[in-house]
């Protein structure tokens, strides 16, 4: 079924083809208007070998690709899990629709989830699981058999998470610095993302009022006479360059949402990190529960009190309990330091291997940012030199409409 | 003065004018011009309208041809403003500008003057070349005080603009064939402060009385009937220009205040990518490449926007204020036109002295021809100038544009082509995302 180390991405071609409204009732039995994609797939080696079949496809709507990741990040905890395409529209500017329905966001939505879906597909470990490969080719029983594996009920719960970071003694340093780098890129790329927007906004601002040179040079020509030609086509050039900003803000968009992408990364570092933290934790818990087990027995069977504690107390003032109770205790004692040390050793072995597993795929997350947000970077180059160079064309335009006036 | 008077009354004193003078008039290249002020002494006194005055409206067919001859090789007279300096006394504070004359013409005494002026004193100057030649087109002055923005007379910014309007003002007057050889201009020029002072306070007693009537006569008048349609031409085109100007005026504006906002913006975006290279290893090179490219494209932004600032902006406020001159002179051609047809009417109705008003007529259509004539001349003038003006400016500023992308443009190639050169780890990557 599955080759050894070749991912699913080798063997099927995905794409997130289109995108379309549907209505339906909600869960409070409102009609409402959502949103669903078309996810295309076809075997790569039927087309290598000439064929060219038509592609299955499958309807899904933005909540079920939720649900997916959320089931990758509860059965791969180690694996730093791609990200969705934002939820809301954020780091709005003012001519961007905040509104989900809006074109232009469904449609960078779209590239969103397909890139989603191929960053999953093209991983090691993670384009192996089968509730993937079921989200891709079954449309109907998908949710049934996703909720079947009970992964919402293995969620580790935020208040259990948080007390880990604050009690844990010992977490691997490099996750510790993992961690704090995986809080300095979100908020840096936070801030980046937002001021970026203010520009554009601007920027958007400027090459419009030009939009009015056009109008009032084109009013103005019909009253000059040897004037007249130069305006007029000068208020063309006008209006060309107020017009140009639409198409150049919106390919910018692009290269936010390849930023906006490494933002919500941050987070999914983060819980590698803490889910890190987590099993430390429980880990150091269990050794020191261990412990202090071991050392109720030797108190008990030597009879002496190391430390304080409330039976030692008990002791003095209603006096020593009978040998039965005492073997009773002991006893009870025993079984649990074996079952302690089970406890120790799996839980060490568990953290082993996380930070393992961890470790690496963190290694590999870090190679991949490095290469996409180099190439983002020169995208952003290109993308302005090509508006420099539409500028320059423009006003030179215009220079020689105004040496005709 | 008397001589004054009549010129402004009864152009067609044609005793005054020694007969040779009206072959020469018919072909007014500007240094010919210039040669018959200089040469008759009856002409010294350059208030007079001499050049364009018809000894008979038959002759003034060819009336009023100002050739737009403006070369620097036929200019004879130089004049800058600068040097600003405050002056505080017990009552005022002001601020006088360096004026700085240098001629060859014969009517000036000496070659050169330096004189100090205040802004009052450019005012009273266009007063008389208006009250003087009042269907002339003069070149506007800055406004007393800035509307929006500063109100401050002392801002640096606003002293520099003034000083520049200023500086073109009298230039412009220079220029114009019949204003440069204004007696008053003269006196502004050459004029120790307190020989102006006294200068001053001669003549515009009367004259502004002399105006008075006029404006009381023309207000009294239901307005001019017979307008000329090339006049009615004139100030339909006046309106119209008047809005057009000014819509541009406020666009430009506009861009102005939008392109600085945009550059405030772009002044905290350098640094973001700069901030977040402090937490990167492989990629902090191309974030404070990014950065820097960002912070010099900054700096032609700024460049850009003080080129408008100073190159655009003032000339199209110049002729915001022109559309306004150009509306009175309009008015005063036709308060000149109304007083003829008031006295005109007056003829058939009134039982004055007939022989008397007869002649005041006679003398009052003159003027109207006169001031016709005048008006349609500098007309002319005024578009070429105006063409001139306003093209040169919107190249300028085409011109800035394209070296502003173009500088820019190389910023980012510079930095992409550090980027491309680089030890290509890239190439030998695996392809999947």
């Amino acid at each position: 079924m599955v080759e050894e180390g070749s991912t699913l991405l080798r063997r099927m071609e995905i794409s997130v083809a289109e995108a379309e409204k549907r209505t339906g009732k909600n869960t409070v039995n409102m009609q409402e208007i959502f949103t669903v994609y078309l996810i295309e797939t076809r075997p790569i080696d039927a087309i290598t070998e000439g064929h060219n079949p038509a592609p299955d496809s499958l309807w899904r709507r933005y909540s079920e690709f939720e649900i997916l990741r959320n089931y990758l990040l509860v059965t791969y905890p180690f694996i730093v899990v791609p990200p969705l395409p934002e939820k809301r529209a954020e780091f709005v500017w003012h001519k961007l629709s905040a509104d989900n329905m809006d074109p232009d966001f469904v449609e960078r939505r779209r590239v969103g989830l397909e890139n989603f879906l191929l960053r999953v597909a093209s991983h090691s470990v993670l384009s192996n699981d089968k509730i993937l490969y079921h989200f891709l080719t079954e449309e109907h029983r998908w949710k049934e058999v996703v909720c079947e594996t009970g992964f919402q009920a293995k969620a580790d719960s935020r208040i259990k998470a948080l007390s880990a970071t604050f009690r844990v003694k010992n977490p691997d340093k490099r996750f510790t610095e993992m961690k704090h780098y995986s809080d300095e890129l979100q908020s840096l790329t936070s801030q980046l993302l937002r001021v970026r927007a203010r520009v554009a906004d601007r920027l958007y601002g400027v090459y419009k009022v030009h939009g009015n040179y056009g109008r009032v040079f084109s009013e103005w020509s019909a009253l000059e006479k040897e004037m007249g030609d130069g305006l007029q086509s000068a208020g063309h050039h006008m209006d060309a360059y107020a017009a140009s900003v639409d198409d150049m803000l919106e390919e910018e968009e692009h290269y936010a949402d390849q930023l906006k992408e490494y933002l919500f990364y941050a987070e999914a570092l983060r819980a590698v990190c803490r889910k890190h933290e987590l099993t430390q934790y429980e880990l150091e818990t269990a050794s020191s529960d261990l412990i202090s087990k071991k050392q109720q027995r030797e108190e008990l069977a030597t009879g002496m009190v190391r430390t304080f504690s409330f039976k030692g107390m008990t002791n003095k003032l209603f006096g020593q309990e009978t040998p039965e109770q005492r073997e009773a205790k002991l006893s009870l004692l025993e079984e649990q330091i074996v079952q302690g040390e089970e406890t120790v050793t799996e839980k060490t072995v568990e953290c082993e291997e996380y930070v393992k597993g961890a470790w690496v795929d963190m290694q590999r997350f870090k190679e991949q940012k490095d290469r996409d947000l180099r190439e983002a970077l020169i995208g952003y180059a290109v993308m302005q030199i090509s508006m420099c160079k539409k500028g320059i064309q423009v006003w030179t335009n215009a220079k020689e409409c105004f040496h005709k006036m | 003065m008397s001589r004054t008077i009549d010129a402004v009354v009864s152009p067609t004193q044609t005793n005054t004018i020694p007969a040779d003078i009206s072959g020469q008039m018919l072909d007014l290249d500007e240094d010919d011009d210039l040669e018959v002020f200089s040469k008759d002494s009856t002409l010294a006194d350059g208030n007079m309208f001499n050049a364009s005055m018809p000894t008979s409206p038959g002759s003034m067919v060819n009336q009023c041809k100002f050739e737009e001859d403006e070369e620097s090789d036929s200019k004879d007279i130089f004049i800058t403003v600068d040097n600003p300096e405050s002056h505080v006394t017990a009552i005022e504070t002001f601020i006088t500008y360096r004026v700085l004359t240098k001629t060859t013409r014969s009517e000036f005494d000496n070659s050169e003057y330096e004189v100090r002026r205040r802004y009052q004193d450019f005012l009273w100057l266009k007063g008389k070349l208006e009250d003087t030649h009042s269907t002339l087109i003069v070149h506007p002055l800055p406004e007393k005080f800035v509307v929006k923005g500063m109100v401050e007379r002392f801002n640096g910014d606003f002293i520099e603009t003034r000083r520049k309007a200023l500086h073109k003002f009298l230039n412009r007057v220079a220029d114009h064939p019949i204003l440069s050889c204004s007696e008053d201009f003269k006196v502004f020029l050459s004029a120790q402060a307190w020989e102006l002072t006294t200068y001053k306070k001669q003549g515009p007693g009367f004259l502004s009385r002399m105006g008075e009537t006029v404006r009381a006569v023309a207000n009294s008048v239901r307005g001019v009937k017979n307008r000329p349609e090339e006049f009615t031409a004139i100030q339909e085109y006046v309106e119209d220009f008047s809005n057009k100007i000014g819509s541009l005026d406020k666009v430009t504006q506009r861009i102005v205040k939008e392109q600085k906002e945009y550059l405030e913006e772009l002044k905290e975006y350098g640094p973001t990518y700069t901030l977040w290279s402090g937490s990167e290893e492989e990629l902090a090179e191309q974030l404070k490449g990014v950065a820097g490219c960002i912070e010099r494209c900054c700096k032609e932004t700024e460049e850009q926007v003080g080129h408008l600032s100073d190159t655009l902006v003032p000339v199209l406020h110049e002729y915001v204020l022109c559309a306004e001159t150009l509306k009175a002179v309009l008015r005063r051609r036709d308060n000149i036109q109304a007083e003829f047809e008031a006295k005109n009417e007056a003829l058939a109705t009134k039982k004055v002295d007939r022989d008397a008003l007869k002649e005041e007529i006679d003398k009052l259509e003159d003027r109207v021809e006169w001031a016709n004539n005048a008006l349609k001349g500098d007309w002319g003038r005024w578009q070429r100038s105006m063409r001139g003006d306003l093209k040169s400016a919107f190249l300028s500023t085409a011109e800035k544009n394209v070296d502003y992308y173009e500088k820019c443009l190389a910023v980012w190639e510079t930095f992409l082509l550090s980027q491309r050169t680089e030890p290509s780890e890239e190439t030998d990557r695996d392809n999947t995302p």
